[in-house]
């Protein structure tokens, strides 16, 4: 295999060796950039296939698409408004339940809690992270939904809400704008927007707790050290320091969370009631992108898939723009900090 | 090893120094998950002077002194037992106030680190801890604890950007003016030119000299020329006993100790 010493002047092997060495780090560099084009091949061809499924859609209806609430097969009229709504509803009550809490959770686990807890919990989370989401539809169809109708919602409506069982509205409908409307329903299931979201909710808090955690063990403990030196409660220290210091790793968990509850399916269809109607109440049921296209994709055909498509186009165009939202929210924090 | 009611007379010490002390340390034991840290220390620590505690690794002596903030009390299974008597208050007493107690007794650690805010806002952070101040008081105090760290020529263009832009030693001179702007009445320097290039040190230690006209000074240090440099008075700490405590000039001339001496002239540690 090698040459008698002496028969290869060591500069050629060298030479030979550098040559050799500049081919492979070629190679390797092609190889790495394929690697992270696949991921935007992938994405522009999702985007595309959607944008031209749903070509006939936006050419039959136009801008209408977007701001229609009818959805009617029978006729072959279709509009976007109500899934739209209803996936960003949802989405949105599931991150105002999960955030607080995820950070609660957080923070006792980096901050507070016994060393003996913190890992059995954190393990604990994340198993619950792995639980499928058609365990939790299970769940909340069969023991969330009808818990919330029988115990929760009566107390909701008569308390918040402007359709009160007795007629009587209570202060907080009375005075409080909008709360009225939030929570008056006649509707007597269970299954709707706000169940939607609080499911959603439990799903994503693994998701968002976890990176929280994670990063929060990353603030150096004398710059923690630093901050309680100055007389700093725990409180401050979390709010004022370890916050600050993780931000942009806890907002992009934040989005992480966040564009699970945007693509749920399973767990969402079980318990939103599947209903095309727009309703104000959070209390009524509704429906999202994704469980109308898995509700009525397998029968669709024509101008109702394609309708379909382009409902799956504007879950892309919906995510995107969270996703830009949350880039523009960190510059503006950033700018803040004076970085 | 040693006799530790042999090693130190608190007594000499305050008349060495002439001093009436600011604090008190009486019969201190510290333990560390059971781990006995700190064995019976006793010193009186003297106003307006710099107290410099020297010692091998692991000797006890950043532990020390973080009893005299109780910045150990963040963790747990932590322990103190004794005294440290402050303006004839127990502060290792439960009810003596943590947020009282961090107001007097200001802490620079050994690495700088600036939060991830303004220069502006490091500085007047730990203030709205204390005091409400309008938006005109604060600005002054700000300067004024820029200025006391000999900071404030090279910042006061550059309130509004982030600390972490500065160098290594002007970041530790904003901690620093951090700790003073609260105007404590001691302040707790560990090691705080560990993490420095000489130049950055030399400001430092020449920064110790001028605040020790306003404030009690104790510093932790490894080098042994800091501690001679810039303390009147050194204590040397060894395996969690304080073997010997006297004026600066004393420990490195003529020691009283032979493990003193073994240490001032390089023979362990």
């Amino acid at each position: 295999m090698s040459a008698q010493p002496g028969t290869i002047a060591p500069s050629l092997i060298q030479e030979q060796r550098s040559r050799r060495d500049a081919r492979h780090e070629r190679l390797f560099r092609w190889l790495l950039k394929g690697c992270a084009l696949l991921v935007l091949a992938a994405l522009l061809g999702a985007a595309g296939a959607t944008l031209w499924g749903g070509r006939s859609a936006f050419a039959t209806f136009g801008w209408h698409f977007l701001v229609s609430t009818s959805w009617d097969p029978g006729n072959d009229v279709y509009g976007a408004l109500v899934p739209v709504y209803g996936t960003i509803a949802t989405s949105l009550i599931a991150l105002l339940i999960a955030v607080p809490v995820s950070f609660g959770i957080a923070l006792y686990l980096s901050e507070v809690a016994p060393a003996w807890l913190r890992t059995p919990v954190a393990s604990a989370i994340e198993l619950l992270a792995g639980i499928p989401s058609i365990i939790y539809g299970m769940w909340g169809l069969f023991i969330f939904a009808p818990f919330f109708a029988n115990h929760i919602k009566p107390w909701l409506t008569n308390n918040l809400g402007d359709q009160p069982d007795d007629g009587k509205l209570s202060w907080v409908a009375q005075h409080v704008p909008f709360v009225g409307k939030l929570f008056g329903s006649s509707y007597p299931f269970g299954a709707s927007i706000l169940v939607a979201g609080i499911v959603l909710a439990i799903m994503i808090i693994p998701f968002i707790s976890s990176v929280m955690r994670e990063v929060f063990q990353t603030v150096p403990t004398r710059l923690k050290e630093s901050a309680y030196a100055l007389g700093s409660s725990t409180w401050e220290v979390s709010w004022d320091i370890v916050l600050p210091y993780t931000r942009s790793a806890v907002i992009g968990g934040i989005f992480l969370g966040l564009g699970r509850a945007l693509g749920e399916t399973m767990a969402v269809t079980f318990v939103l009631g599947n209903a095309m109607t727009l309703s104000a109440s959070l209390l009524d049921p509704g429906t999202s992108i994704a469980s109308t296209i898995a509700n009525q994709f397998s029968e669709a055909s024509g101008l109702q898939k394609s309708s379909l498509m382009a409902l799956a186009f504007l879950l892309f165009v919906v995510t995107f723009f969270v996703l830009l939202i949350a880039r523009l929210m960190l510059r503006q924090l950033a700018k803040k900090e004076g970085s | 090893m040693t006799d530790s009611a042999l090693a130190t007379n608190p007594a000499q010490v305050a008349a060495a120094s002439a001093v009436a002390p600011k604090l008190t340390v009486r019969d201190l034991h510290f333990y560390y998950n059971g781990f006995h840290a700190l064995k019976g220390i006793n010193m009186d620590i003297p106003e307006k002077k710099v107290t410099a505690i020297i010692g091998p690794s692991g000797c006890g002596k950043s532990t020390l002194l973080r009893i005299f903030n109780r910045i150990y009390a963040i963790y747990p299974k932590l322990e103190a037992k004794g005294e440290i008597v402050l303006d004839g208050e127990n502060i290792l007493d439960p009810r003596y106030s943590m947020n009282r107690l961090r107001g007097k007794v200001g802490m620079v650690f050994q690495k700088p680190v600036p939060f991830p805010m303004t220069i502006f806002e490091n500085v007047a952070y730990g203030i709205r801890h204390h005091e409400k101040l309008s938006k005109a008081d604060m600005t002054g105090r700000v300067e004024q604890a820029l200025r006391s760290a000999a900071l404030w020529d090279e910042v006061k263009d550059k309130l509004k950007q982030n600390a972490l832009g500065l160098s290594g030693g002007q970041q530790q001179r904003l901690c620093i003016a951090r700790a003073i702007a609260l105007k404590p009445e001691v302040l707790l320097l560990d090691e705080p030119t560990s993490a420095l290039d000489p130049i950055a040190t030399g400001r430092i230690e020449q920064l110790v000299e001028e605040l020790k006209n306003e404030f009690t000074i104790v510093i932790v240090t490894h080098n042994m020329q800091q501690a001679a440099r810039c303390s009147d008075l050194t204590a040397f700490m060894y395996m969690g006993e304080l073997i010997e405590f006297d004026g600066t000039e004393k420990i490195f001339t003529k020691p009283g100790k032979k493990q003193t001496e073994d240490y001032i002239t390089g023979r362990f540690g």
